[in-house]
Parts: structure tokens; sequence; C-alpha cells
């Protein structure tokens, strides 16, 4: 059992701010879907979390299981448990999918996995998210479409197994047949254990597929309403409009 | 300039096996201007005695001759004619030559090494090497430096019509070691080059790749890797010099700099002259600053003299690590120091992977692993 509690966080990007106190709690076993406009800090809640360094902390705490995640270095939070899969994930040049993951399993794991265990989870991690094998040779995000990263993060989220995943905007950029896909990675993931998941998405649709416990509207930089799946179909009838002239 | 002169290039124009053709550079001349000249140990001013303890090993594989020759013989300054001080002074001070000769159409079963083991930075040591692969036939030649040593040089590589030549230089010297050398390759109708340079040790070392061409369809690859700590100066000054039809040139040089007054300076140098038509070139330096105190310098110099080229160009960049991507693999619990050497063996070893030779790729990489780990 896992609580990411996030306490009045206050986050600024070169002087500006942009989060204004932002409180929420992810327990394992919950799906929190973050729902909001453009330039609504949706993006910046995730990085701040994970530690990007363009993001300044100016107040508040993010606290995984009591651990004040702050704290810590940005691998440090993810040996902790925490996992970010990301918008727009960065090419490598030169580092193979394959070598990629296995340094990754290992920090996160605290030991290398055995080299057939991680062959044989790796294998079926990619069959279940339909990426071809040749992928694992290939150097990291270097020339994938919009798609296979997409899965390509998700396969990560199912390796690393981390206690609590923020997904930043997964579902963009996805067709529907890439949708479904990635939708079924992230519910094998929820299925897996104890695990929390915070969406962060702009559209209702991948809703549709990954079914949230909660869902928060986020406007000027903080939270603005909450509420069960049904405030998602309201969203969907109603749109932003009326949150964003309100922070307006 | 009247309609019938053909316009000259304004790069490498002085050639000569006299010694006395070249002043002792001072430093402000163009070809000196980044080497710390007083590091050269006097190889370029002519104090430098011969009294250095360098060994020179050739392994052939059958089929394949090494000898040393004379200073007469008539295999020695044929490609390649001095084009400094210092590649001079190496090519009159020189005593004995090794020759190496892949007859007509020969593919030698195994590769061909050069061993050059410096014992000492107290004297200097000039040497000349020969390397001919005559028509059709094919080598590989792994030249490998080692030890310390004050060393200044010429390798001739001649490459017949059709044949095909990789060399894989690798200068791997004591930190006091110092270098000045230049590989000429003169390729001959429809000859393909492949060289691959590798430098890491060396108190200072400057290397000058070049290449020229006697016939049509020549095509030659030059990619290079280095690795400069605090206080070295490692120097790559390439020259292609495109003066026939239809032949193709590929540069690729990456390096990575860390520590106080690393410097790395780059040149590359491609001439496409008038009669040249149909030239495919492109040449590429990279570098990663990886610590302030760091430099680089890299100059591409681009000369086209005739219009008609199916392609040219260039690139140079220098940066420090990315952000974007240390972030990355740190966010998936790669801790910062490994997810900085993750990005730099990624960075070099796309040129490395490229070795064919899979003793000397590994070799390559554990050489550039043990740096990374410094």
């Amino acid at each position: 059992m896992s609580t990411l509690e996030i306490r009045d966080l206050q986050v600024a990007v070169e002087d500006k701010e942009i989060l204004r106190g932002v409180n929420l709690t992810v327990r394992s076993g919950e799906t929190h879907a973050i729902m909001g406009p453009n330039g609504s800090g949706k993006s910046t809640l995730a990085y701040a979390i994970a530690g990007h360094p363009k993001y300044t902390i100016t107040g508040g705490q993010v606290l995984l299981d009591g651990v004040d995640l702050l704290e810590l270095s940005v691998d440090e939070r993810a040996r902790a448990g925490l996992f970010l899969a990301m918008q727009y994930p960065v090419e490598v040049p030169g580092v193979s999918v394959s070598n990629f993951l296995r340094s990754a399993v290992t920090a996160v794991r605290g030991e290398a996995p055995k080299l057939r265990e991680f062959a044989k989870d790796l294998k079926n991690g990619m069959d279940a998210l339909s990426i071809d094998a040749a992928f694992a040779q290939r150097n990291l995000n270097e020339g994938f479409s919009g798609g296979e990263k997409k899965r390509h993060e998700i396969l990560q989220l199912e390796l690393l197994k981390p206690k609590i995943a923020v997904l930043d905007e997964t579902d963009s950029g996805l067709d529907v047949d890439a949708l479904r896909v990635v939708s079924e990675g992230i519910n094998r993931f929820r299925a897996s254990g104890d695990t929390g998941v915070l969406l962060i998405t702009h559209y209702t649709r991948i809703l549709r597929y990954v079914k949230p416990d909660f869902v928060h509207v986020f406007a000027g930089g903080r939270i603005v309403e909450e509420g069960g799946p049904e405030l998602a179909d309201k969203l969907e009838s109603e749109g932003y409009e009326q949150y964003t002239k309100a922070t307006a | 300039m009247g309609l019938n002169e053909k316009p000259l290039s304004t790069l490498h124009e002085k050639a000569s096996y006299d010694l006395a053709d070249f002043d002792v550079p001072t430093g402000r001349e163009e070809a000196w201007r980044f080497t710390p000249l007083s590091r050269l140990k006097g190889l370029h001013s002519g104090k430098a005695e011969a009294t250095g303890q360098l060994v020179v090993q050739a392994f052939t594989p059958s089929g394949v001759s090494a000898e040393w020759v004379g200073r007469e013989d008539p295999r020695i300054g044929r490609a390649y004619v001095p084009a400094d001080r210092v590649s001079a002074q190496a090519y009159n001070a020189f005593e004995k030559a090794l020759v190496i000769t892949v007859p007509k159409e020969a593919t030698p079963d195994g590769h061909i090494t050069v061993e050059l083991r410096g014992g000492g930075a107290d004297g200097a040591s000039y040497g000349h090497i020969v390397v001919v692969v005559e028509p059709l036939a094919e080598a590989v030649v792994v030249i490998e430096h080692q030890g310390s040593a004050v060393y200044a040089d010429n390798i001739e590589f001649v490459v017949g019509d059709g044949a095909s030549l990789k060399v894989v230089s690798l200068q791997d010297w004591e930190d006091d070691a110092v270098h000045v050398s230049h590989h000429h390759a003169q390729l001959a109708k429809d000859a393909t080059f492949r060289s691959f340079v590798v430098t890491l040790g060396g108190d200072l070392v400057r290397l000058s790749p070049s290449v020229s061409y006697t016939g049509p369809g020549g095509d030659a690859d030059l990619a290079g890797v280095y690795f400069v700590d605090a206080g070295q100066h490692l120097e790559h000054r390439l020259l292609v010099d495109h003066s026939q039809p239809h032949c193709k040139s590929n540069v690729d040089y990456r390096g990575a700099l860390q520590g106080e007054d690393a410097h790395a300076v780059w040149i590359g140098d491609v001439i496409i002259r008038v009669e040249a038509e149909g030239t495919d070139t492109y040449e590429l330096n990279r570098n990663l600053i990886l610590t302030d105190g760091a430099r680089a310098d890299s100059v591409p110099n681009l000369e086209i003299l005739t219009g008609e080229v199916a392609g040219a160009g260039h690139a140079s960049t220098s940066g420090r690590l990315d952000d974007e991507h240390i972030f990355y693999l740190q966010a998936r619990g790669i801790p910062f120091d490994e997810a900085r050497r993750l990005v730099i063996r990624g960075f070099l070893g796309q040129l490395i992977e490229r070795i064919e030779i899979e003793e000397i790729r590994e070799r390559v990489m554990s050489a550039v692993e043990a740096e990374l780990a410094r």
C-alpha cells in the first residue's frame, strides 16, 4: 500500500508562478485523472514531481509513503517508486533500447536482472504492446513514431513496476488502435499490484479505456473541481470554457 | 583571372622534401596557431635529436611483405610530399623506412599490425612507413602507438586501382608522449580507403590525415574518435583534396573533453578542384564538452572551385551534455554518473561500432570506458 501526497505544491518556471498550491492524494489501487485546458499547469505538475531541473519548487511537499520526494535527486525519486511517462520522450543517440532498459531495471531493482529472465520479460512486454522485436536494438526513441514512443513509455512502466505512475498526456498523438494498445498496457499495470496512477490528459477519450476513480479539473495552476468519473462526462459535453473564464 | 586560368586553392599549397623550404613555425602561422609549440620538445625547430627509443614491429599475415629499407628506396615519398615543417623534419631524419606490400589481387587472411612502442620521452624519434596495396587487393592495417615517446613520422598509404584499404590507428600513448604525424592516402581509380583514428593518450598529439586521388571513382571515409583529459592537446587536421572527377569523401570525427585545459583541435579542409566534377563530400565534427576549463576548436573549410559537384557539405558542433538526455535516463532510476556515461558512450559508440574488426572494436570501446572511469 503506497500513498503519494501532494501538499500545497507551488512551482515556478523562470520566476513565473505556474502551480499555485496543488493538493492531491493518490493511493495504490486508485486511478486519478487530471484534466484541464492547455497551459493550465498539468505537465508542470508531472515534471515538477519527477524533478526536472527547469522547474523551481517555491513551496509545498510531495510525499511518497512519507518520504519527501522534493528532497531527492531525479534518479532517487525513480528508485523510490515514482514513474513519469513523458509526453515527449527524448531521443538519445547511440544508446540502444535494450541497453537502456537493462540499466533502468538494474537501477530500480538494485541488482542486475538475470539475463534470461530479463530477455523473457522484455519479449513478453514488447509482444503485449505489439512492439517489433527489432526495436530493442534501435537507439532510444530515435526515429520512433509518436505511437512507438508512447508504447515504449508503457513498456518501461510495465518493466519498472513503480508504486505510483504519472502519465503525462500519454494519449496525445495516438490513433485509436495505438490508444487501445497503450490503454491495455496501463490497465495491465493497474491490475498487476498495489499501484496508483495519476493520468494527465487533455481529452476524455482515453478515459473510456482507462476508467478513473477520481477526476480533477486543473485550471490556472490548481485543482478547481473534483469528482468521480461523471465529471469527465460533464467535461466531454461542456468543455473547459467555464474554468478558463473563471481563472482568467 | 583570365578565362584560361584555373582558380587555385588557397589551402595547403606548399609541399617540399626540403626542410629548408619550411621556416621554423612561430605559432602565428595558420597551420600552427592552435598548437602549443613549446610542448613539441623541439620537433618543429630541429632541436629534437634522434636519440629516442621507439621500437616498431610489423606483424603480417601470409602473402603480405614487410621490409625495412634505406632512405634511397624509390617507393618512399612517391605518394606524399611533406606539407609542413615537422613532416619535413621527420622525412629528413628517419633512418630506415618500413614498407608493407599487399600484392595485386591479394586478400590476406587477417590484418596487418604495426606496433610502435616508445621507451621514454627523453630523445626524439623519426619514422616513415609506406603501405602499398596493389590493384584489386584488400587489406586491413592496425597501427598501435603505445608507451612514451617524442615522435614525428609520415605514413603513406598507396591504394591501387580497385583496391581497398582499411586502417585503424590507435594513439594510446602514455601521458607525456608527443606525437606529430601525417597519414596520407593516395587513391587510384576506384580505390576505397577507410581510416579510423582513435586518439586517447599523449600530452600533445597532432595527427594530419590527408587524401588525394589519382583517378576517378575513389572513395575515402575518415572517421575519428578522441577523448581529451585535463592538460592534453589532441589535434586532428584533415585534408581531402579532390582533384579527380566522381570521387567521394566522408569525414566524421567526434570527441569528448573533460578537465582543466583539455584542448581539442579539429581542422577539416576539403578542396574540390576545377577538374573534380561530380564530387560527393561531407565532413562532420562533433565535440562533447563535459566540464568547464575544456576547449574545442573546430574549423571546417570547404573550398569549391568547380560548379559541378554532386554534394558538398560540412557541419561542426560543440556542446555540453544535453540536460534532457540526462533527465530522461535519471527519471528511469539511472544515477547521474551512469546516465552521463551512457550518453557519452552512445555519442562515441555510434562511430566506434563502424570498426569492422571485432577485437579492435572491443579494444577501442574498453579504452573509451577506461577514459570514462577516470
